[in-house]
């Protein structure tokens, strides 16, 4: 009897224990970040008919930029689902570790957050026999900047008093110089607190690419992926980034517009000269990216953003990332399932899904200009 | 099973154990393999040393500032600068702090294990301390963000002012608690158990006749903790020590989530800023090109070098004392 007893005790310490393991378990299966802000259906099954397969086969293998890992992520799920038997793997990285990757012949294409430079360029026609590295804009985006201040539920601010609060130029929320940009909003004394990131980053390099073009003296820095300015604090990664805002009062940061909606952080309205300040979002994000000039020669697609746009609407803070590719000399397994996946992501249906998650599509004058390169590649 | 056994028992051979003929060829193979054994972890050793100063020796070749007093990590720029001063000051820093708030608690905690709490909280005092070193760092970097920031908020308006006049805690710059100084404390807690454990087995292995003798000629319980205890078990403690300094300087993940890391060099550890080797490898090794990491990597030979000495002289205190302590008696 006793014996049983204890035997009993142990089965269910057991059954216990496994079934804690199978919670902790799901809890990491269900970490899907695909889902829509909503939590409603993904739109794959509407988008598979739109998608061609052509002579795709086997397994592709791509790296790089996290900016656009959600929306690659929600790409891969719609095209696997068309074409099967074909695997698309994305490995969501950083955008320097892509194109490592992409140099070395590992992968079929890389993500970056900025466009090659002329070294890496070199570099890649060792792989592109024949031809060279070239840049696909493929995914655009806000760039948020949140804050977390008690009381304030709208907060207008400008290039140049961004820069000053990044650059510890304006130490307390009601600095006359945010009071005058926000009319009617009571501001608290509390001391700014303004995080950026500690690690290399391309999004600090496309905030400080817009600092650098628009707020004049006040950001006397180059624009780069190290974050330059002194003072204030730092975290790594724009999960932490925003992980700070919400949890500290009289915080300001930067990060993708999706971890401000994940998260409910209150996001900053720019004022750009346009009749109203604008807000962060997908379709203002685009707008935005009409305005910019394509600067890469032949067939690359590299793009110059005019962050001074005065575009009614226009969100001119904004991130595009690009798909680094061959324009000649791609390797022959994986060529057909490249066209035929990154013919997908610039067709109308693969710009869609990106508005519906946080993004913002490529302008369509530049997609039309980005699907004639996709079938160009050799 | 419990029908195989007997058969089993029934159906072996006689044990020959004790026969001499496989005796000397086993010997000869255990020899070997343990010489083997040994001869492979300095081979690792020499490796990975090798592997650092090459790959390091590559990066400080083209290195445009001073390896050793430039303020600013900039490898992958072009003309590439770097330098590992801010990051020696903020690993030593805040391996201080957590040794000065570890080692005193540790040996605590194992005085109270080992002589002061009743057995049946003994041991499973001792099983929860254990515990502490499965927790994983990284969790340790979760809680340490979420919950040790800003509960410490208080403890540093505290210690600014009533300590601010010791320049050391003056806080300077507004801003949570993402300094040097709750790094140190977090990495006290890291280190807690392993010190905690080996000092608790030294504690325990101090001759009960040398207790005992000192009991008789009317010493009371801490007297005989001050006269007996803590000088046998002082080696053991500082060997404890090391082996959680070890821990303290390398640690990565942890320091990496709760640092506000900045490449500054401030002597009031209140404010956030700061950098450790490990943390600094951790957030640059994603983004950095290849000659980015080359940079990391000598940073990474600095911090080897770094815990190769701190181990030296853990070893030099120990073998010195050695001749004082109860433990060759």
């Amino acid at each position: 009897m006793k014996l049983q007893r204890k035997n009993m005790l142990r089965a269910s310490a057991l059954g216990a224990l496994v079934v804690s393991g199978a919670l902790v378990l799901t809890a990491c299966g269900s970490d899907d970040n695909t889902k829509t802000a909503d939590g409603s259906a993904k739109p794959s099954a509407a988008a598979a008919g739109d998608i061609k397969c052509d002579d795709a086969k086997g397994k592709l293998l791509a790296s790089g930029s996290s900016a656009q890992k959600n929306a690659i992520e929600l790409w891969i799920k719609n095209y696997m689902a068309a074409c099967s038997g074909v695997e698309v793997n994305y490995k969501s990285s950083s955008s320097g570790e892509g194109i490592v990757a992409f140099n070395q012949g590992t992968v079929g294409f890389a993500g970056s957050d900025s466009a090659l430079k002329p070294e890496q360029v070199e570099e890649s026609k060792k792989i592109c026999t024949g031809g060279q590295g070239i840049d696909l804009p493929m995914v655009g985006g806000p760039i948020a900047l949140g804050f977390n201040v008690a009381g304030v539920d709208k907060l207008n601010l400008d290039a140049a008093t961004v820069a000053n609060i990044f650059n510890d130029k304006i130490k307390k929320w009601d600095d006359e110089a945010i009071k005058k940009l926000n009319p009617g909003v009571t501001l608290p004394s509390t001391a700014i607190q303004a995080f950026h990131r500690s690690d290399d980053s391309g999004t600090t390099e496309n905030l400080t690419k817009y600092l650098k073009a628009t707020a004049g003296d006040a950001w006397p820095y180059e624009a780069a992926k190290k974050w330059a300015a002194p003072g204030g604090q730092s975290a790594s990664g724009s999960s932490s980034v925003a992980a700070q805002v919400k949890q500290v009062d009289g915080a300001i940061g930067y990060f993708e517009l999706s971890f401000a909606s994940s998260q409910n952080i209150k996001t900053v309205d720019l004022n750009t000269g346009a009749s109203a300040p604008v807000k962060a979002s997908g379709e203002n994000a685009s707008k935005a990216i009409a305005a910019a000039k394509v600067a890469g020669t032949g067939s690359d697609l590299a793009l110059k953003l005019d962050y001074t746009t005065k575009a009614e609407g226009a969100y001119p803070l904004v991130l595009v990332t690009y798909e680094v590719v061959c324009d000649k000399g791609n390797k022959a397994e994986t060529l057909p399932t490249v066209k035929s996946f990154l013919n997908y992501a610039a067709s109308d249906a693969g710009q869609k899904v990106l508005l519906e998650n946080g993004y913002a599509p490529i302008p369509a004058e530049i997609n039309t200009k980005v699907r004639e390169v996709i079938n160009t590649l050799g | 099973m419990a029908s195989t056994t007997p058969t089993q028992i029934d159906t072996a051979p006689p044990v020959t154990r004790s026969g001499g003929s496989t005796g000397r060829a086993g010997d000869k193979i255990f020899a070997g393999l343990s010489k083997g054994s040994g001869i492979l972890l300095l081979v690792i050793m020499a490796s990975i040393a090798a592997f650092l100063t090459y790959r390091a020796s590559i990066a400080l070749s083209k290195n445009e500032g001073n390896f050793l007093t430039t303020f600013d990590w900039n490898a992958s720029a072009n003309p590439p600068v770097f330098g590992i001063a801010v990051l020696l000051f903020g690993t030593v820093v805040s391996s201080i702090v957590a040794m000065a708030i570890a080692v005193p608690i540790a040996v605590g905690i194992a005085l109270f294990i080992s002589h002061y709490a009743p057995r049946k909280l003994a041991a499973p005092l001792a099983y929860v301390v254990d515990l502490l070193a499965a927790v994983p760092s990284i969790i340790y970097g979760i809680w340490g963000a979420l919950f040790l920031v800003p509960q410490l908020n208080g403890l540093n308006l505290w210690l600014d002012e009533y300590l601010g006049w010791t320049y050391v805690f003056e806080k300077t710059q507004v801003g949570v608690a993402r300094s040097l100084f709750t790094v140190g404390i977090l990495l006290a807690i890291m280190i807690l158990p392993i010190v905690t454990s080996v000092s608790r087995e030294v504690f325990l292995q101090v001759p009960r006749m040398n207790e005992e003798a000192a009991l008789a000629l009317g010493a009371t319980r801490w007297e005989v903790i001050r006269m007996s205890v803590l000088p046998f078990g002082r080696s053991g403690v500082i060997s404890a020590s090391m082996l959680g300094l070890g821990r303290a300087l390398g640690e990565t993940m942890a320091v990496a989530t709760v640092l506000s890391p900045s490449f500054l060099i401030s002597g009031h550890i209140l404010n956030p800023g700061g950098g450790t080797f490990a943390q600094n490898i951790a957030a640059k090794f994603d983004e950095a090109n290849e000659f980015g990491r080359d940079a990391l990597i000598a940073s990474g030979l600095v911090l080897f070098l770094l815990t190769l000495l701190v181990n030296g002289a853990a070893r030099l205190i120990i073998a010195r004392r050695k001749d004082f302590s109860g433990a060759n008696a």
